[in-house]
């Protein structure tokens, strides 16, 4: 396959902006990813990470004003008419959701919901359809398919409907799949499954995953790359060993000495002071600053250098870029 | 910990006696249908039930949902009442004529829920939620607001800054210490954590945990902590209950219990948990499918249809709590697994966090 990345993305702002409120959802984000590529987008609820993938899938209501530039397979795709959009969805792009019960039709079978994609993306026949659905239910390891494929969601348990909407995601081979925390409303050992299925479809279909999710976790088991957002900016991204191992921004920091893993009991976990900032309200400079340990003058200051690492590692921090602190 | 204990006018029978003591707790749910609303089915939510938790100690209940975890908490405060079963706080068994009332529990037993929002009253100040409990019991305005006022700090939100806020004034974290306050304004001795930072983003996670520890310290508490959240509960508890579906498979203390599970569904529970290292990463299902439907459980044990070591026995009679086939055992702090066969304890060991 050709290097060329399927989805990039280049300064995408998303404001919200309505009568009384001025939202600033999302700020210059870029990133691009290659086939059979999975970048996770990691942050805490309201970090603008969901607001990001629906901007790509041209989800968000129409007061919000989306700015930058969306390339997808090499055809730009912000500010398409409606009619082709809707094309790209469920063909070229699809999406996952974190309720699956809120995103499949509660009055139509599981078959007859990926039927239906497919037939009004490729224009084949109802029987034909309906193989590919029960191909695709056999392919996310659903067991004893062909009955599933006649069940209605409710008649699924939680781990089987979330099978059931990869599959209607993946209906049509897309070249990306987009994730909104898909595994966060389920059980540990279902969670484990899920993502083990992302990982193998991934290697079938070779499709590149955008995986929005707020458990370090789950990042950790799906990703190549992490991409970590606070306050609708990106503040650090990397290999998912690289911001694991070695997070670099204060943020990252202190986000993963916050989360609890085995073998901490008896410490005190070192926390981040504070609660995440009103995104109406935000701090000139670092939106981080006002919760930081290593604030300075700088910090308050509107241009925050952003270091980019040899390896491509990506930090916006005074204090990555001038090493004399550390 | 003993010392603080027996200074503690509260206590009643002394260190040695259990807080809490839980036997054959059952609940079963009527699922009703049908052209007569007759009675169809059962859902088994609890299905005998038996546990201690010790004075000072934090007991962690883990399982998947469904497993009867929220229901068993909810039976403890008589949210709802148990189809059979008893429970003796400090040597008082509740709601016995004999023992204390379901009242008197709960000025000593309080619960924090996961909902931070749905549990506080919206048209309440944070210093009136806090404050109702004891107004309720009898203590005058101006204690009761003194009280409130004193816990807002105690739980690090500046009561001069907070007391006159309105829930949707305050975000999830602050919500859950105020829920954590307000559980704490009757002083009671056992506050029971249902998923209590389960809905908190991760930074805002650690610092509520961080506020339980030194309470509890503080306060000389102990804690029923249940969750969904393997870590979690890990960092938190001395020992730990597993459930699965109504049942109680395997308990002990938390060394123990993560270090060398006993338990098929343990040890398959515990190989799910995300591995945090992107080099190790899991390749393999420890588990497939999901939970059976608690409508309609196995026969015996109920983990036997996920169970790789099933065999026929396992179908015919459900395993009772008893000390592993082998291995230490400790009388003080037993660890017990409800298991039949040995091969399947025995490989238990194998497994390494």
């Amino acid at each position: 396959m050709s290097d060329d990345p399927v989805l990039r993305v280049e300064d995408l702002n998303v404001r919200f902006r309505r009568r009384n409120v001025d939202v600033p959802a999302v700020n210059d984000a870029s990133f691009s990813l290659r086939r059979g590529e999975t970048l996770t987008i990691l942050g805490e609820s309201g970090s603008g990470k969901s607001v990001s993938l629906k901007a790509l899938m041209g989800l968000l209501p129409s007061y919000a004003e989306i700015t930058g530039k969306i390339w997808l397979n090499g055809t730009e795709i912000l500010g398409l008419p409606a009619a082709a959009l809707a094309k790209l969805r469920g063909g070229a792009v699809s999406m996952i959701f974190q309720e699956p019960m809120a995103a499949l039709d509660p009055v139509y079978t599981i078959g007859e919901q990926i039927a239906e994609t497919i037939v009004q993306h490729e224009g084949v026949d109802r029987r034909t359809a309906m193989k590919r659905a029960l191909d695709l239910l056999e392919q996310v390891k659903i067991p004893s398919a062909a009955r599933r494929l006649k069940n209605y969601p409710h008649e699924m348990s939680g781990g089987m409907r979330q099978r059931a909407m990869i599959a209607l995601a993946l209906a049509c081979s897309p070249s990306v799949l987009l994730a909104d925390e898909p595994t966060t409303a389920l059980d540990v050992t279902v969670q484990i499954q899920i993502l083990l299925l992302l990982r193998q479809l991934q290697e079938e279909f070779g499709m590149a995953i955008v995986f929005v999710t707020h458990d370090v976790g789950a990042a950790a088991e799906i990703s190549d790359r992490i991409a970590v957002m606070y306050a609708g900016r990106f503040v650090e991204s990397g290999t998912s060993r690289e911001i694991i191992r070695s997070p670099q921004h204060p943020y990252t920091q202190g986000l993963l000495s916050s989360t609890v893993h085995g073998g901490m009991r008896g410490t005190k976990l070192v926390t981040i002071p504070g609660t995440p900032p009103n995104l109406a309200e935000l701090p000139p400079g670092c939106a981080f600053a006002p919760r930081c340990r290593y604030t300075t003058e700088a910090c308050r200051r509107p241009d925050i250098p952003v270091t980019i690492a040899e390896s491509g590692a990506m930090a916006r921090c005074v204090r990555v870029a001038e090493p004399v602190f550390a | 910990m003993s010392e603080t204990l027996e200074l503690d006018p509260r206590d009643r029978g002394g260190p040695a006696q259990p807080m809490l003591r839980v036997d054959g707790l059952k609940k079963y749910f009527p699922i009703r249908g049908g052209l007569l609303n007759r009675t169809v089915a059962t859902v088994q939510a609890v299905d005998d039930v038996s546990f201690l938790v010790h004075k000072g100690e934090t007991l962690g209940i883990v399982g998947e949902s469904g497993c009867g975890k929220s229901t068993t908490a909810r039976l403890l405060m008589r949210l709802m009442d148990p189809d059979s079963g008893s429970v003796v706080f400090d040597g008082d068994a509740v709601g016995d004529l004999r023992g204390i009332t379901v009242n008197e529990m709960r000025r000593q037993m309080q619960m924090v829920f996961q909902d931070s929002y749905s549990s506080l009253n919206p048209r309440m100040t944070m210093a009136e939620s806090i404050a109702y409990a004891p107004r309720m019991h009898g203590l005058g305005r101006k204690e009761a607001y003194d009280r409130a006022e004193s816990l807002l700090a105690q739980v690090g939100l500046n009561p001069r800054q907070y007391a006159r806020r309105y829930p949707h004034e305050l975000s999830g974290g602050q919500r859950q210490r105020v829920n954590i306050a307000r559980a704490l304004a009757l002083e009671p001795r056992l506050v029971i954590l249902d998923e209590a930072v389960a809905a908190l983003d991760k930074s805002v996670e650690a610092q509520v945990l961080n506020l339980l520890g030194d309470l509890k310290e503080k306060f000389n508490l102990t804690y029923l902590f249940i969750s969904h959240d393997l870590n979690v509960v890990e960092y938190m508890s001395d020992r730990v209950m597993v459930m699965y579906l109504g049942r109680v498979v395997e308990t002990g203390p938390v060394e123990q219990i993560y270090r060398h599970p006993r338990h098929p569904y343990t040890r398959a529970l515990f190989a799910s948990k995300p591995t945090l290292d992107p080099d190790r990463r899991t390749t393999e299902m420890p588990l497939t499918g999901d939970p059976p439907n608690p409508i309609n459980p196995p026969s015996g044990c109920r983990f036997r249809t996920r169970c790789a070591f099933a065999e026929a026995v396992c179908a015919e009679k459900a395993p009772a709590l008893a000390a592993p086939l082998h291995g230490d055992y400790d009388e003080s702090s037993p660890h017990l697994v409800a298991c039949h066969l040995p091969a399947a304890q025995r490989a238990m060991g194998a497994h390494h966090v």
